[in-house]
């Protein structure tokens, strides 16, 4: 038997790094694979229940291979205003918002969530990001080369970052630290467990309720197992990780989002709201502007698929004859029940109903644009 | 009856001019949650290391090798509606499908069950 098409990316030729909870994983019983230069754990007990169990009850996730940095300085919301679409003079302290780095054309060099820190969190720093492991240095470096002097970037690689999520997360993580009830969906707070400081946001990639914890690398063990020994939470790997966020329609950067997509055809024009899409000022706002008064050239969709044949990344979308599109992201949706996939189709096919097919070891099989989520987010968005 | 491994992860079951073929429970394990299987249709013809049938997990697709040549006499349709079995009973119920065996000679390099037990330990 071999994998032919492996959605994980193993990078075995690439020497890996150890995450601080890697000895944690291992010894309760995960699978580690390579991803994003890291050792990380792609299941323990099986992606189907520990999806499963995230949708239920509480999933904890190492996200720890994700860069954290912050920013401050003169002029910091400016600077950042130039380098990202949304709103950042608007964003209020403790308040997140989902952005992105676009590069001179318009593509996508990363999304990623921007907050106003508060409380003097991380030594008074004004603005915490936290970016995709995979992409964190290109990241930095991009930053560095448009931010002026004043501006003072740190990744802050001491960091673990994990992500509790799940409908009983917030009774789970309540047990431990009260005021975390408090918070609701994209605001975040500085808390203390143990002597120890947290960052923590009421945010999450499973379309569930959740709230994502930076700890210091040194005390992420001790929160890992007081998680863990709640009767709400167990462990969960990054293969449950992917079947979530894809029933949650929520894209993958290096699969649904990429330097050769746009904002706009991503269906992502919500981070960029409307004073930056009116002002202007920031790196790739020509192409922004061009699609939303001309439409973009292709756009990602949802594809719900007849059967149970699962199509996978890379599986080109047809109508009749005529190649329309790729899909980016596929397979098996365990809360759905039924194989599901996100896909980037040209404009004049895009629309919700329109019958596409899928060709998978070529044969073809049966595909509607569906309206996304896959499955109803359920973020706690009220006191 | 004589089983028999080889180091793509399959049985093969040797019953007269009959194989029946299946992936092992160590590669059950390997792929995690499996979702689908395509199997070949009766009257397919495969030589040795041909591609004969497709196993789709969770997260991945694997393809699953002919380990001797011969002709498809049977498919399991158990595993079109419960493609579970293969995890919960790999090396029985969730068997793949039947060779009639063209050239049996080609048994003769696979391995044991005590040969893949060692061949899986050592991975």
């Amino acid at each position: 038997m071999s994998g032919t098409d492996d959605v994980t990316h193993i990078e075995e030729a690439l020497p890996l790094e150890a995450l601080p909870l890697d000895a944690w994983h291992r010894a309760r019983g995960a699978r580690m694979v390579g991803f994003a230069g890291y050792h990380m754990p792609i299941q323990y007990e099986g992606i189907m229940a520990e999806h499963g169990w995230t949708r239920e009850h509480a999933g904890l996730f190492d996200v720890s291979h994700m860069g954290q940095i912050s920013f401050s300085g003169e002029g910091v919301d400016d600077a950042l205003e130039y380098l990202l679409p949304s709103d950042i003079k608007g964003l209020k302290p403790f308040r997140q918002r989902y952005s992105m780095l676009l590069d001179q054309d318009g593509g996508i060099l990363d999304d990623l969530m921007v907050s106003r820190l508060g409380d003097d969190a991380f030594d008074g720093a004004a603005i915490y990001m936290v970016v995709n492991g995979a992409t964190k240095y290109d990241d930095m470096g991009w930053m560095i080369e448009h931010l002026p002097d004043e501006v003072v970037m740190n990744h802050m690689a001491d960091q673990a970052l994990l992500a509790l999520q799940g409908p009983e997360a917030g009774e789970a993580l309540a047990a431990l630290i009260p005021g975390t009830a408090d918070l609701i969906f994209m605001q975040s707070g500085l808390f203390t467990w143990r002597g120890v400081s947290l960052w923590i946001s009421r945010s999450g990639y499973t379309g569930e309720d959740g709230f994502e914890i930076s700890i210091p690398a040194d005390d992420v063990t001790l929160l890992a197992d007081a998680l863990c020994d709640l009767p709400q939470v167990k462990p969960i790997g990054l293969g449950a990780r992917d079947s979530l966020r894809l029933e949650a329609g929520l894209p993958l950067y290096g699969h649904d989002l990429s330097p050769a997509v746009s904002t706009i055809g991503a269906d992502l024009g919500f981070a960029i709201q409307k004073r930056r899409r009116e002002e202007g000022g920031f790196i790739g706002h020509a192409r922004v502007m061009k699609e939303l008064a001309d439409g973009p050239g292709a756009k990602r969709v949802g594809l719900t698929i007849e059967g149970r044949l699962p199509a996978r990344e890379g599986a080109t979308i047809h109508v009749g004859a005529t190649q329309v599109g790729e899909v980016t992201s596929g397979g098996f949706a365990p809360t759905v029940g039924a194989p599901i996939a996100m896909g980037w189709v040209s404009l004049p096919h895009s629309a919700q109903g329109t019958a596409l097919e899928i060709e998978v070891r070529g044969k073809r099989i049966a595909a509607m644009v569906a309206p996304m989520p896959f499955v109803p987010h359920r973020y706690r968005r009220k006191a | 009856m004589s089983r028999y491994f080889t180091d793509e992860h399959e049985w093969i079951d040797v019953e007269g001019e009959i194989a029946t073929v299946g992936i092992t429970d160590y590669a059950q394990e390997q792929l995690g949650d499996i979702v689908f299987v395509e199997l070949p249709a009766e009257g397919t013809t495969f030589d040795k290391g041909d591609d004969a049938a497709v196993v789709e997990s969770v997260k991945a697709a694997s393809d699953v090798y002919a380990p001797i040549s011969g002709e498809v006499v049977e498919s399991n349709s158990a595993l079109e509606d419960e493609p579970a079995l293969v995890n919960s009973d790999a090396e029985e119920d969730g068997w793949f499908f039947k060779l009639r065996i063209t050239d049996a000679s080609e048994l003769e390099g696979l391995m044991t069950e005590a040969a893949y037990k060692k061949f899986v330990a050592a991975l």
